[in-house]
């Protein structure tokens, strides 16, 4: 139980770093999926079942599908294929 | 002596303080111009002649001031892009680590001291919680305490949240919303964001259908369960209307706006938040004119455990559901083309 | 100290995480990172709450078998609170994307500097 808590905050801690330290606009917004994840698994953890189904389905959910949608206006997301095309 | 005082005036804080000051030189200069200018004018030269005179003078002077503008635009421009760009860049990373730092150490401080974690006796835990978990099943029946804090007890925080929603979604329209035109045709500008939207999608995805049509009645079951039994089970308005909203949200990308603008459109999202918001606000204030806090308001509160129980609780959380799961939707469809 | 951070590692890793939320709004300059570090922030006070309302032992403030005492259920406070607080960040950080999407039609950059930039090259203009 002790074990399974410091693995998931240690886990937090890394996503959070990792958001800042990925290249790519994608990755980060995966990992915070990921994060957000793990937050919906510790609040059921602290014996909070209402935050944790809130959590993954809005934080991880909605957020994350706005997110998509933003990178798709913005062209981030086929940035890499425009780029080959403009290689051949 | 001249020696010194032009390194007087080369010192970096004079040549800080002239470069300030720029703007206010050319204001002077503009107000002693206005100052001198009647009087001094020789009565034999045609009025006209002179305005032209005047005019072209303005014309140079702001010109002249528009290219010094763009010269220090671009000497500053210049300059942080090389020298200055570098050593700011290092003074900024190493301040802003300096003061994350700082506050992640003080705030540590304080954690240290706060009482310990899943005590029972923390100040946090007094004769509040105590009373609303004693009596809560009582005077709200609603088995989920959460439910029954949020939606009776504590409702006025509720009803100010959706209300945040609703105007997140009105100013998200205001935003990115594409007009249709006079006659009601798709403008140019809607036309372009459209096949800009499907550039590198596949239209009408096999696999994508197939997918939503299984998905789609389960998501929308599961959302309707989950907000029909928030009293009784975890859950409620709020994440029930988002699996509801997330169910919709894969029709629209599965089938396209044409088939989802069937069952939603703007008058859908006007009336059912409009209803919801005015059904919660009038709900919450006969319960407040009845006496709040478990007096006699004539709302049978049922069996507790049974799904028709709680009294107000399970229409609040259906309200709540539906201004969710309608500003959740329509945040994805402004994002994707602008409009409905 | 260190003995009392680790009893309350819940709440320690609460504020490392506001930290480097913190440090990512002001370093990154792309806006949806930026974004992103706010989010992170956000969730971080959260976790901060619900790991104030925790008591060892307890249950979830779920009444089974007519159960109500006080001694047997969790603060319900704190999630009420933070419930209401992820729906709000929710809706700012949809307002905050909208915003970002017009930047992005005006200027088609999300650098945040090089948007500065060009904002006070039109006025002067």
């Amino acid at each position: 139980m002790n074990f399974v808590n410091l693995a998931l905050l240690g886990m937090l801690v890394v996503c959070a770093l990792a958001v800042s330290f990925t290249k790519n606009l994608l990755t980060s917004l995966i990992v915070y999926m990921a994060y957000s994840l793990i937050m919906a698994v510790i609040w059921m953890l602290l014996e909070s079942p209402d935050l944790a189904i809130t959590e993954a389905a809005v934080g991880a959910g909605i957020t994350s599908v706005l997110f998509f949608v933003t990178l798709k206006k913005i062209h981030a997301l086929q940035g890499d294929r425009d780029h080959e095309q403009a290689q051949k | 002596m001249s020696k010194r005082r032009s390194d007087w005036q080369n010192r970096p804080q004079e040549r800080f303080v002239r470069w300030m000051r720029e703007g206010y030189l050319a204001l002077d200069e503009a107000i002693e111009d206005s100052v001198l200018q009647p009087g001094e004018a020789p009565p034999e030269v045609d009025p006209e002649l002179a305005a032209q005179h005047q005019e072209a003078a303005l014309q140079h002077r702001h010109d002249r001031d528009l290219a010094l503008d763009r010269l220090a635009q671009y000497d500053l421009y210049a300059w942080t892009l090389t020298k200055g760009r570098r050593l700011i860049g290092r003074l900024h990373v190493l301040l802003s680590l300096l003061l994350g730092g700082m506050i992640i150490f003080f705030l540590l401080g304080t954690v240290a001291h706060m009482p310990r974690f899943g005590a029972a006796d923390v100040p946090a835990n007094n004769e509040v919680i105590t009373r609303y978990i004693e009596q809560g099943l009582a005077e709200t029946g609603a088995t989920n305490m959460v439910a029954g804090m949020i939606l009776d007890y504590r409702a006025f925080d509720t009803l100010g949240e959706s209300t945040v929603l609703f105007i997140a979604a009105c100013a998200v329209l205001i935003l990115l919303r594409i007009d249709l035109d006079d006659k009601g045709q798709p403008t140019q500008q809607l036309i372009a964001e459209e096949s800009d939207d499907r550039h590198y999608e596949p239209k009408n995805d096999r696999i994508l259908q197939g997918t939503a049509i299984l998905l789609t009645p389960i998501l929308l079951l599961f959302g309707l369960y989950v907000i029909l039994n928030g009293h009784l089970s975890p859950g409620g308005g709020f994440s029930g209307g988002a699996i509801v909203s997330s169910g919709l949200i894969l029709y629209l990308n599965a089938f396209g706006f044409k088939k989802a603008g069937r069952f939603f459109s703007y008058k859908t999202f006007q009336w059912v938040s409009f209803g919801a918001l005015g059904f919660y606000g009038v709900a919450k204030a006969y319960s407040f004119y009845c006496g709040a806090n478990g007096l006699e308001s004539h709302i049978p509160l049922g069996t507790p455990g049974a799904i028709l129980s709680g009294g107000l609780i399970m229409p609040l959380n259906i309200a709540v559901g539906l201004v969710v799961a309608c500003t959740m939707y329509i945040f994805y469809a402004l994002f994707r083309k602008g409009g409905l | 100290m260190l003995q009392a951070l680790y009893e309350n590692i819940e709440q320690t890793v609460a504020v490392i995480l506001f930290g480097i939320g913190f440090v990512i709004l002001l370093l990154q300059r792309n806006l949806i990172r930026k974004i992103i570090g706010l989010n992170i922030m956000s969730t971080a006070t959260y976790l901060f709450l619900a790991s104030m309302g925790y008591i060892h032992g307890r249950k979830a403030p779920i009444v089974v078998d007519g159960v109500t005492q006080a001694i047997h259920y969790i603060n319900p406070v704190p999630t009420g609170l933070v419930l209401t607080g992820i729906v709000v960040s929710v809706s700012f950080t949809g307002m905050m994307l909208a915003l970002t999407v017009r930047l992005y039609r005006r200027y088609r950059t999300l650098d945040i500097d090089q948007i500065a930039l060009m904002a006070r090259q039109e006025e002067v203009e």
